[in-house]
């Protein structure tokens, strides 16, 4: 066993140039072969890559998707986040311990299956749902997930689990899948038809300046979520020292209630690669990776072809479209489950094959990105406006939204509503207006932009989503007065938990303690104190916090007790006896006793 | 000299030099800017945030931020010092800091911060997460409960001593060093007189046989503050 493993990693190291920057693909197929990297492994990876192998540990150990511990043939990953439990994730998760007599985090003792939660894997359209290995199921129910064991007991094949298809692509063979697209309006941007390799030709009739200069009179912000001009960021990178350039798309689309680049990267891929392309002329480079979240697998396949048929008809490789010189192409990088890697230099980091800690800025990735050379790191839907500009000016795209938001946004709709999934719309649409379009049932609160983002309450309905007022990535979740502000935040709050990479204390750390103090409050131990104290402990981390992530994770609890601080101030009381209540005497005398192993005399009851 | 350019940190006037980060210039100025992670012979890092200062009224880290002329720079608020406060408050929740009996008392970093921004209990609870102790190595041993995971074992061990002993694993508050080894640190090439053992600013890693070897009150912060000695430049450059 161990010379067969022995040898697999070295083929495995050997395919991939026993290149340690391509360390994420080397541990990725390790995990998938034998279902862990196991100590042996990383001794051998970390010798055939010459690197440490506390640094192959280190990755491992980082990635939710990578795991030391033996997983089983089949890793059934649930669905945790917020929509999912409103669906009646916990009685699907019931089902499952159910009928294969395990916990969550625990494996079957015959290896064959290994139950895990998970964090938002992008179909809150259609939750709830979970991975099968790389296979996604959706609309899952207590009698599906029973089905679903039975089948992969009896037939031992994830494969055989899809019985009905998704709509569009999601049929295609290579996709195969049981996802639906759940487009509801399609606007003028991406859902517009544009055929491959169009735009691509108007932009190489000009010159790379002038594409940066028609992308900044269109004034394009990156869809993301931050915001930043794409023309802008382009131009620095142009401008940086360096031979090689990268252009980088970010697919890692994990902000929880974000499903929208899933529905691009279904039906809009040649739109992306297009721009993608058309970044690469740009600024001048050679290289384009896109980095595709772990959950996203199950699309690989079909990209791949996309990648391959653009190749054939020369809208990637060498000297493009009958352009001499300019010579790119794009590859697809796997990510292995961290939402921390949306975050650009944490992208970059993974991408190298180290641990998905963000960078220390600056340098910015404009100046030094991946691997040293200037990058440009933009997302999905940014680059699909990109095609669009190109094709029909700046003028046009410029015409629609508000001023400071040109263009259209991709929203992904989800929770409290009888039309949840994608809308392309107008930035400068109203709050009310874009609930009332997804069917909004008593919309009380509504998270927009995810946990990172806000939750507001009516009084902000009358505002616009744009940058500038209601900002959002793409996530706008919605909930009707059933639900309960201070545990939508708890969840939240959970999730950042669980995401932080650790590097900075106010995110390590002050993270844990808003959690802890929300938790004492939602138990109805918490005073009017608590209050100021969750405001100055939020303010800490947002300051001082070295990334965006940190730097917007204690918005959930900041903003529900700016829009909802009645919910909190039903729940505190005054500490008029100067009792700590959170203090269990009971509790701590039960701990005391078995710490000692004896029953207390004086306090016996 | 003509290619200093100037700055000001909390209204005072402050020379440098193009690429120094503002830390740097500001040590050189005999100012001193609370910090732990950062270290005069690593390259910076930016993970404690206890430097963290206002640069033209956003926040940044000093230790990483390079300076550009006219900047201006507050470190010294109260809004600031309440940050760090807050911060080192952290650090000491989250880990098991138990200084009276620590060899490090009066030598370390963290508590001397502690002492100089004013720090009394910390107001937020003690997580009291379990850490290990490994004492396989015949001259160190490295307490995780001590640990602040400011990463200068990992920098000093890569920087400066051309090993590569120790590596952070796992994420958020789950995050801790381990060792190069499948087993522990006695496994490692790592030795005692290593400047990964000498950089540890707190009693994470310590040396074996040496104890109590200087009497409390004679410690190094026992008799002036941590950041005395930056300080003290501005009255020699006067």
């Amino acid at each position: 066993m161990a010379e067969n493993l022995e040898k697999a990693i070295r083929e495995i190291c050997e395919l991939n140039g026993n290149d340690h920057t391509r360390m994420m693909d080397i541990v990725r197929e390790v995990q998938q072969r034998f279902g862990r990297v196991s100590s042996e492994a990383m001794d051998f990876i970390a010798d055939a890559v010459n690197s440490h192998r506390v640094e192959v540990e280190s990755v491992v150990s980082f990635y939710s998707f990578l795991s030391e511990k033996q997983k089983g043939k089949f890793v059934i990953r649930l669905c945790n986040d917020v929509i999912d439990k409103m669906h009646g994730v916990d009685n699907v998760a019931q089902a499952f311990r159910e009928e294969l007599g395990i916990d969550f985090g625990e494996s079957t003792p015959d290896g064959k299956f290994t139950l895990e939660w998970t964090a938002c894997i992008g179909m809150c359209d259609q939750a709830p749902a979970a991975l099968v290995n790389d296979k996604m199921i959706t609309r899952l129910s207590t009698d599906s997930a029973r089905e679903i064991i039975k089948s992969l007991k009896a037939n031992g094949d994830e494969n055989r689990l899809t019985h009905l298809l998704g709509d569009g692509n999601n049929a295609n063979l290579l996709v195969n899948s049981m996802v639906n697209n759940n487009i509801r309006e399609e606007g003028p941007v991406i859902f517009a038809k544009l055929d491959a390799g169009k735009a691509l030709h108007k932009a190489l009739a000009m010159s790379a300046v002038e594409v940066i200069k028609d992308v900044k009179t269109a004034r394009l912000r990156g869809r993301g979520g931050a915001g930043f001009p794409t023309g802008m960021k382009w131009e620095f990178t142009r401008a940086a020292e360096g031979d090689e350039k990268v252009v980088i798309c970010n697919a890692d689309e994990g902000e929880p209630g974000t499903f929208k680049d899933r529905v691009v990267l279904t039906e809009r891929p040649d739109l992306m690669f297009e721009g993608m392309t058309i970044a690469g002329y740009a600024i001048g480079a050679q290289t384009g990776v896109v980095y595709l979240r772990a959950e996203y697998a199950y699309l690989r396949a079909f990209l791949e072809s996309v990648l391959a048929d653009r190749r054939n008809n020369n809208l990637l490789g060498n000297n493009i479209l009958g352009k001499e010189g300019f010579n790119f192409d794009i590859r697809i990088q796997m990510g292995a489950g961290a939402y921390i890697c949306g975050e650009e230099t944490a992208l970059i980091s993974s991408c190298e094959g180290l641990r998905g800690d963000p960078k220390n800025r600056p340098p910015f990735p404009a100046q030094k990105g991946y691997l040293a050379n200037p990058t440009s790191v933009n997302n999905v839907e940014t680059f699909c406006c990109v095609a669009q500009i190109l094709d029909k000016g700046a003028g046009w795209f410029a015409e629609m939204g508000s001023t400071g938001s040109t263009g259209t946004k991709l929203l992904s709709i989800s929770g409290d509503c009888t039309r949840p999934g994608v809308y392309e719309l107008p930035f400068g649409i109203l709050v009310g207006d874009m609930l009332e379009k997804a069917g909004a049932e008593n919309p009380y609160a509504v998270q927009v932009g995810g946990p990172s983002g806000q939750l507001i309450g009516k009084a902000d309905f009358q505002r616009t989503i744009c940058y500038d007022d209601v900002a959002t990535g793409g996530s706008v979740m919605i909930f009707n007065e059933d639900r309960n502000p201070l545990e939508i935040a708890h969840e939240f709050m959970e999730f950042f938990c669980e995401e932080s990479c650790g590097y900075c204390t106010p995110c390590r750390a002050g993270n844990e303690l808003i959690k802890e103090r929300l938790e004492v409050i939602m138990k109805g131990e918490g005073t009017p104190e608590d209050l100021d104290y969750l405001e100055q402990l939020g303010k800490t981390v947002a300051v001082s916090s070295r990334c965006g992530l940190g730097q917007t994770s204690p918005n959930p609890v900041l903003s529900s007790l700016k829009n909802f601080r009645g919910e909190y101030e039903k729940l505190v009381k005054e500490n008029k006896d100067g009792m700590q209540r959170t203090f269990d005497i009971h509790k701590a005398l039960a701990t005391g006793e078995e710490l000692q192993g004896r029953k207390s005399v004086i306090y016996a009851d | 000299m003509s290619d200093k350019i100037k700055f000001t940190i909390d209204g005072v006037e402050v020379e440098a030099t193009p690429g120094q980060t503002i830390m740097q210039a500001a040590d050189e100025a005999g100012v001193y800017i609370p910090r732990l992670c950062a270290h005069k012979d690593l390259l910076p890092f930016g993970s404690c945030r206890v430097c963290t200062v206002m640069v033209n009224d956003r926040p940044q880290a000093a230790c990483t931020q390079p300076v550009s002329a006219g900047m201006s720079v507050e470190s010294e608020t109260e809004e600031i010092r309440q940050i760090r406060v807050n911060l080192i408050e952290m650090l000491f929740v989250e880990g098991n800091h138990y200084c009276p009996f620590c060899e490090k008392s009066g030598n370390c970093e963290l508590q001397a911060l502690g002492y100089r921004l004013g720090m009394l209990a910390p107001k937020y609870p003690y997580m009291f997460n379990k850490h290990d102790v490994d004492a396989s190595h015949p001259d160190i041993y490295i307490d995780h409960n001590r640990c602040i995971l400011c990463a200068r074992c990992v920098r000093s061990s890569k920087e400066l001593d051309g090993k590569n002993v120790f590596q952070f694993v796992g994420r958020g508050i789950h995050k801790k060093v381990a060792f190069n080894s499948d087993t522990n640190l006695g496994a490692t090439d790592v030795s005692v007189t290593d400047k990964a053992i000498e950089n540890c600013p707190v009693g994470a890693i310590l040396k074996k046989g040496v104890g109590y070897s200087v009497p409390i009150g004679k410690r190094m912060y026992d008799t002036q503050p941590i950041g005395s000695d930056i300080e003290a430049r501005k009255a020699t450059a006067k």
